[in-house]
């Protein structure tokens, strides 16, 4: 019960419901995605047996209300989950995310009733799988530079060019695709469109061979004349940067989510370790030179954890996130990125091996300073935002 | 179909437990709760139960109120009530039996469900002593459920095998691990699971039959003995598991 007279505001513990959707995710990953996930990340295939389990237990429609088939669930919980996911396999973590926050949120977010009553259903429930398509091969950190041009006909747009790193990308049953309806007005003429897959002169070209994350799928996709009905037009037209800037600010919760599940399987995987690993006669956890990574370990990741569940609740009282979804997504993969690096160290040549957990985090955590801005774009966005405040 | 689950909210199988101040009691400060693993079978058949034949799962689990967190687990997998048997004091066997009975005598379901045993207490006695006092046919550990117009077919596990035995409706069955794969909960279940409510009820006291006069830790095990590394440590080991360990 809370005290009455205790101050009100801040309430670090979590909600029985976020317990109870935490130990779901943290079950389901350790029974259903630790089995497999030497065997994905060696064949890099895509774990569509996974997506359709996920699928059924409302992963894939986290965000969304029930009326489409949702769990109706906000930030907070989503963080939760990720977490949970990513501490056993990130790249399973990343297919739940760019197809929660990116696709799906983005349709749920700009779209129109009936785009919503379209595509939603089959995208909450895992059936379809989403991809969000911003970066070209020319364009990344500037993503408002991006080639792929759109014209008009009478009843229909007119796609083509390409895009790349697509997560999702070659087997999504759906697709948003942001491109330049008028050259002439830089990113104010650029537009967000629905894509389906099998639309003639769409398709996915060349899947990535990657460091990690490699469950994942990261294609390039092609447009060639690809006829889009006007119908599938997200928001208005013009509007597709600005859409796709507002999604990023939610993208980049998942991606510390992300960063926040790989540190912290890093630290168990070190804890572990260091109590059962001798040299000289004593586990190696009582050694200071150990104990110290494993402090800045546990302390950073818990900076990373505030950070990121700080942005989630602003997120889920309608805030704006800018500043705290930067802050959290650029020090949460830092974190993460050193918090995997020391773990390999403390694992010793086990460490390099795949058999040890550590040798996959290794890998698959440089993503997440990559992904959705990477952090220099990160601080340079923190740094506008404080510019602009004092 | 009337069916009752009886579930019970124990220590994280993660969880170190250690034994209280009063030496009597674990101290709970900083222990994880879940859902009794063999309970969680017990839910999981009540409700294939129900998907068969229609009806209704009542949850009910005896305890404080941090017991409300399991409740809702069983909710969230799909159960249709949920009483919580409001008794914050311990209870032995006994007292814990006579408690649910009275709540399910007068639900009088066709199928009562428990877990073969709570891993916390392991006393395995509760669904035995309910289906007594209520005069009740009793099959335990069960690892195979057939129900047929009331006749029931239910496999046993026995030492070394399987038994096979029948009876009517309404009885009482625990369940043995292996009976089922128990469902997750869906995020969809765990949503609608925060507003349903939860019954409370308090339970007579009851005067316990057995006193826990003292609880231990078992002692730590001592390190292991390297008899050798090459053939000859296997006539060595063989003697020494013979005449020392004396177990061959
Ligand atoms: C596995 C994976 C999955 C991805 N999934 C998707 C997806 O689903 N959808 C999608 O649209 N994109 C996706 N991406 C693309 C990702 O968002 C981009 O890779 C990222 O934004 C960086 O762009 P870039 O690779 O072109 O690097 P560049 O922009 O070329 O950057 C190169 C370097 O220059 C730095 N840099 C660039 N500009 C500046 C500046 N102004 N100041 C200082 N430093 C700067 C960068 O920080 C970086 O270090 C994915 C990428 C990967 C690897």
């Amino acid at each position: 019960m809370p005290d009455a007279h205790a101050p009100s505001g801040i309430e670090f513990s979590f909600t029985d419901t976020m317990k109870m959707v935490q130990s779901l995710a943290r079950d389901f990953a350790v029974s259903e995605i630790r089995p497999v996930v030497v065997k994905y990340d060696e064949s890099q295939e895509f774990p569509f047996d996974l997506v359709r389990k996920m699928g059924e237990l409302g992963f894939m429609g986290i965000l969304f209300p029930d009326e489409y088939g949702g769990a109706g669930f906000g930030y907070l919980e989503y963080v939760v989950i990720l977490e949970e996911l990513s501490k056993i396999d990130p790249s399973i973590g990343l297919i739940v995310a760019a197809h929660n926050s990116l696709c799906t949120n983005h349709i749920y977010r700009f779209g129109n009733t009936s785009q919503k009553k379209e595509y939603l259903p089959g995208l909450c429930t895992g059936r379809t799988v989403g991809a969000w398509a911003l970066t070209e091969p020319g364009s990344g950190s500037d993503a408002g530079a991006m080639r792929s041009t759109v014209r008009r006909e009478a009843d229909a747009f007119i796609l083509n060019g390409s895009k790349a790193f697509c997560t999702n990308g070659s087997v999504a049953g759906t697709a948003v695709v942001m491109a330049v309806t008028d050259p002439s007005k830089a990113k104010k003429g650029i537009s967000a469109f629905i894509l389906e897959k099998g639309m003639q002169g769409f398709f996915p070209s060349k899947k990535e061979n990657k460091l990690g994350m490699r469950a994942s799928d990261t294609s390039s996709l092609t447009f060639d004349n690809v006829r889009i009905p006007r119908g599938n037009l997200l928001g208005e037209e013009g509007s597709g940067f600005r859409q796709a800037l507002t999604i990023l600010d939610g993208g980049r919760i998942s991606i510390a989510a992300l960063a926040l599940g790989i540190a912290q399987g890093a630290l168990g995987a070190s804890v572990k370790y260091s109590r059962e690993r001798e040299q000289f006669g004593k586990p190696i956890g009582e050694f200071q030179a150990i104990q110290w990574k494993l402090a800045d370990m546990a302390t950073e990741i818990e900076a990373a954890r505030l950070l990121t569940l700080k942005a989630a609740f602003l997120k889920d009282r309608g805030n704006e996130v800018v500043l705290e979804s930067s802050m959290a997504k650029y020090y949460a993969s830092e974190a993460a990125a050193r918090a995997t690096s020391e773990a390999v160290q403390i694992h010793g040549g086990y460490g390099f091996i795949k058999e040890f957990p550590v040798e996959k985090l290794y890998r698959d955590v440089k993503l997440t300073t990559i992904g959705e801005g990477t952090s220099e774009i990160q601080k340079l966005i923190i740094a506008r935002e404080l510019l602009k405040t004092f | 179909m009337n069916i009752v689950v009886c579930v019970n909210h124990v220590p994280d199988t993660e969880t170190k437990v250690k034994v209280g101040p009063d030496g009597k009691s674990i101290d709970k400060a900083g222990v994880n709760y879940m859902l009794s693993p063999y309970d969680e079978s017990a839910v999981e058949e009540c409700l294939r139960l129900k998907e068969k034949n229609g009806g209704q799962v009542t949850a009910i689990s005896l305890g404080g109120d941090a017991n409300k967190e399991t409740l809702r687990k069983v909710y969230a997998m799909g159960v249709d009530k949920a009483i919580l048997l409001k008794d914050e004091a311990p209870r032995d066997s006994y007292g814990v039996a006579k408690a649910l009975a009275d709540v399910i005598k007068e639900l009088s379901p066709d199928v009562v469900f428990f877990g073969k045993q709570s891993i916390d207490y392991d006393d395995a006695q509760v669904g035995g002593l309910v289906a007594e006092m209520l005069g009740l046919p009793s099959v335990s550990v069960v690892v195979k459920l057939e129900i047929d117009n009331g006749n029931v077919r239910a496999q046993r596990e026995i030492e070394g095998g399987h038994e096979t035995v029948e009876t009517r409706l309404p009885a009482v069955f625990t369940a043995q691990k292996g009976l089922n794969e128990p469902r997750y909960p869906s995020l969809r279940g765990i949503m609608q699971a925060k507003s349903k409510a939860i019954e409370e009820r308090v339970p007579e006291p009851v005067p316990p039959q057995v006193e826990v006069v003292a609880m231990r830790k078992p002692t730590a095990k001592g390190a292991g003995r390297i008899v050798g590394t090459d053939a000859s440590a296997v006539t060595e080991l063989v003697r020494l598991l013979h005449e020392e360990a004396k177990v061959i």
